[in-house]
């Protein structure tokens, strides 16, 4: 069965992707979307079945030997325990419902045979890496995804932003991804092996043990840790790493939905959770999870704040949650970051399908100036988008844990940053209360902007060229009314909303509450010191509802500003037009990078180019050598000239000079 | 005045230095350059003529017999090699005839 959830995908990969043109699109759609359907069922049955019924840990299921090299001894097999189960079970959701949509929202497109068989290629890239059994499976499904996302993000590919962006992700991946390798090096070098169960046992054995790098004796775990944690940066986007995820957006929407809001950006909290046996042992490396988070559920509200294309506002909101699960992790509560991992992958992709089919009624527009007042034109979109904004914002009711999926899981984090004492869990705790403000702020900003009002009360913000003729008042772009999207389309949001909504219910004494042994088994590792699932019980009351009042502070803002008072938006932004405009440019990091990284890196790509390749090599090396030859031989060429008084004339020059010479040489 | 060897050697200088300007210089026909060739000879034959009779032997003046007899069978093998060019190439230009070059 198990064979079944990962495989299922691949077989669907080779048959769009070998067979795609001859057996047309409609046909590709049927049968990736139909394996992946059996997929998901298969993992919402081994969800259950390790979650609810049989004790056993992790079931190992052993398929092939892949490499052995002396020590290093490498298998296939899929390790199947609480913790996968948990991804099988989004990955495979939200696959098959993208899968699903997407037959209606890339109904025009040409390429669809190579969209669907790149999609199954991601599942089956992320179901691998998270049944691996061993660091090396893992990095085989790490790099895998980052193939499909370069692969979707471009798949455009006649657009050249497109073209850049998906170039942008990778090359980000790859720094985090050299950290990951060196970690994994490391881990190697200190316990003779790649395998978890081997790790994991011979971990507490590694605690003070040191090794000598750059001059120094550091901590090898905790370098360890904060290697494997760098991979895990770069691919969740966190603070620093983060550049790429926004402009990941030039893919299609279903492809953001999935691969960078659900699944894909979790590998990296999903890592860190399954090495929970090592990081725990690291306090250092905890702190600077939980550091490293905060900064980003902070930094990417902030900026989430100001955007105007509808994606980008939820591509930042994802970075920003994937920080909360960060924080989660970092203050040892892993059960919590994996439970909001779980419950973000519901109402993200809500999101980013419900602003998927808001962006197929505009006729693909995406700025949010040029929307407003769809609430009637497309209400069961609103009403799927309210959904997913209430799941996000974390609206429920204090004091209990009933509430939307993003309410149980965001709070349990406050909660638990607020009673942890690890490194940085105070400074965490600022972060991620501020956050919530910002989140529930910027969230019911797109939404009274897309739904409220009339269509082109924001068009006067726009920007002077897109705004056209402008006299005409109607703001630019397609004035057609907007359509409601294709039932195949909508089935899609009507079962996410149904995640989001019930999710965290439903499953918070399972994965935080009163069943957490039962469910998770050994799954997730805690140091016996630590208990935060009980001290998170005893967080002051002003502190559990601190999270709440943030929301509802961030909504009545976000209504006085773009339901009350229209004009307060722009009053604001010229009062503070440094920090306007230092937030709208996303705390210049581009421009950062691009001076720190990027220009050194064409300068220096230059200068080996000229100096290195142009001058050194082609003019001494053996290019050197040969035009050399050639430029004598030309001139010995032209010597040829083939009239017999240049040859005469030479030999007479010959003869003057021996003449000459014995005259000299015979006087001396 | 009595004519001295220094005339004699002077004199087949002037030719033969006649004779090679004439070979390098000349651009235009190639019996010119014939000529040149026997201007050459005829230098060489007067020296060889003149260190006869300066040194008294003999073997010079036949010498120079030979010359003249090698360089009237040489002009006509070439006179007819210049016959054969003409017909075959319609020209005897110098500048038209560089089919050495590479």
């Amino acid at each position: 069965m198990y064979q079944l959830i990962v495989f299922l995908p691949l077989i669907g990969f080779l048959i769009a992707g070998l067979a795609g043109e001859g057996i047309g699109a409609r046909a590709c759609e049927i049968v990736t979307t139909s394996l992946l359907a059996v997929s998901a069922a298969l993992s919402w049955i081994a969800f259950f079945s390790i979650g609810a019924g049989h004790d056993q840990e992790a079931l190992i299921v052993p398929v092939a030997n892949w490499l052995t090299s002396g020590k290093l001894a490498v298998a296939w097999s899929l390790r199947v325990d609480a913790l996968t189960a948990v991804m099988l079970v989004v990955v495979g959701t939200v696959s098959f419902l993208v899968h699903l949509y997407s037959i209606g929202y890339m109904a025009e497109d040409p390429g669809r045979p190579r969209f669907f068989a790149f999609l199954s290629l991601f599942t089956f890239a992320m179901l691998t890496l998270v049944t691996a059994d061993n660091l090396v499976q893992m990095f085989f499904g790490w790099e895998g995804v980052g193939l499909a996302s370069y692969l979707l993000i471009g798949f455009w590919y006649e657009r050249p932003s497109a073209n850049a962006a998906a170039i942008k992700a990778f090359v980000v991946n790859r720094v985090g991804d050299f950290g990951f390798a060196l970690g994994l090096f490391l881990v190697f070098r200190l316990t003779g092996s790649v395998g978890f169960e081997q790790i994991f046992a011979a971990a507490p054995g590694l605690a003070g043990k040191t090794i000598h790098i750059w001059g120094g004796d550091h901590d090898a775990l905790t370098l360890a840790c904060l290697l494997l944690f760098m991979g895990a940066m770069g691919k969740s986007a966190q603070f620093l790493l983060h550049t790429w995820l926004p402009d990941a957006m030039e893919g299609p929407t279903p492809v953001s939905a999935l691969i960078h809001a659900a699944t894909m950006v979790t590998a990296g909290v999903f890592m860190v959770a399954r090495l929970s046996p090592l990081f725990e042992l690291s306090p250092t490396a905890l702190g600077v999870v939980t550091v490293v988070g905060a900064t980003t559920a902070f930094f990417a509200a902030t900026v989430g704040l100001v955007q105007n294309d509808i994606k980008r506002v939820i591509a930042y909101s994802t970075c920003s949650q994937l920080g909360y699960m960060f924080v989660g992790l970092g203050v040892g509560g892993y059960s919590l970051g994996i439970f909001h991992l779980f419950t973000h992958a519901f109402f993200k992709a809500l999101l980013f399908l419900a602003a998927g089919s808001v962006i197929q009624a505009m006729h693909h527009e995406q700025d949010m100036r040029a929307m407003g007042g769809l609430r009637k034109q497309i209400p069961f979109t609103f009403w799927m988008m309210m959904i997913g904004t209430l799941a996000l914002t974390g609206v429920g009711l204090p004091f209990t844990s009933i509430g939307f999926a993003g309410y149980v899981s965001k709070d349990a984090i406050v909660e638990a940053a607020y009673a942890s004492h690890g490194i940085g869990s105070t400074f965490a705790f600022v972060c991620v209360v501020l956050a919530a403000g910002l989140t529930s702020f910027y969230s019911w900003r797109l939404v009274f902007m897309t739904f409220f009002g009339q269509r082109g009360d924001w068009a006067g913000s726009l920007p002077a060229p897109a705004h056209g003729a402008g006299a005409h008042g109607h703001g630019h772009g397609d004035d057609r009314p907007a359509q409601e999207s294709p039932p195949v389309m909508l089935i899609p949001l009507a079962a996410l909303a149904l995640g989001a909504t019930v999710a965290g219910v439903a499953f918070r004494s399972w994965f935080v509450g009163a069943g957490y042994e039962g469910f998770w088994k050994h799954a997730l590792y805690l140091a016996p010191d630590n208990k935060l699932l009980e001290q998170m019980e005893s967080v002051p009351w002003l502190v559990s509802l601190a999270p709440t009042l943030m929301m509802l502070g961030g909504l009545l803002v976000a209504l006085y500003m773009y339901v009350v008072d229209r004009s307060a938006p722009k009053i604001l932004a010229d009062s503070a037009p440094r920090l306007y405009r230092f937030l709208l440019n996303k705390w210049y990091f581009d421009e950062l990078y691009d001076f720190l990284f990027v220009r050194p890196a064409f300068r220096l790509g230059r200068l080996l180019w000229k100096g290195g390749d142009g001058f050194l090599i082609d003019g001494f090396g053996p290019d050197g050598i040969s035009a050399r030859v050639l430029d004598v031989t030309r001139g010995a060429v032209r010597l040829q000239s083939g009239y017999i008084y240049h040859y005469a004339f030479a030999m007479l020059i010959g003869v003057a000079i021996f003449a000459t010479w014995y005259l000299f040489g015979g006087i001396r | 005045m009595a004519i001295s060897l220094v005339h004699y050697l002077g004199l087949a200088a002037i030719l033969f230095t006649i004779g090679v300007a004439g070979i390098v210089l000349n651009h235009k026909n190639i019996i010119v350059i014939m000529m040149s060739i026997e201007l050459i000879l005829l230098a060489v034959t007067i020296n060889l003529a003149a260190f006869s009779c300066q040194t008294g032997d003999l073997t010079g003046q036949v010498f120079a017999l030979f010359v003249l007899t090698v360089a009237a069978a040489e002009s006509a093998i070439g006179l007819a090699i210049l016959v054969a060019f003409y017909r075959n190439r319609g020209s005897i230009a110098v500048e038209d005839i560089n089919a050495l070059k590479g």
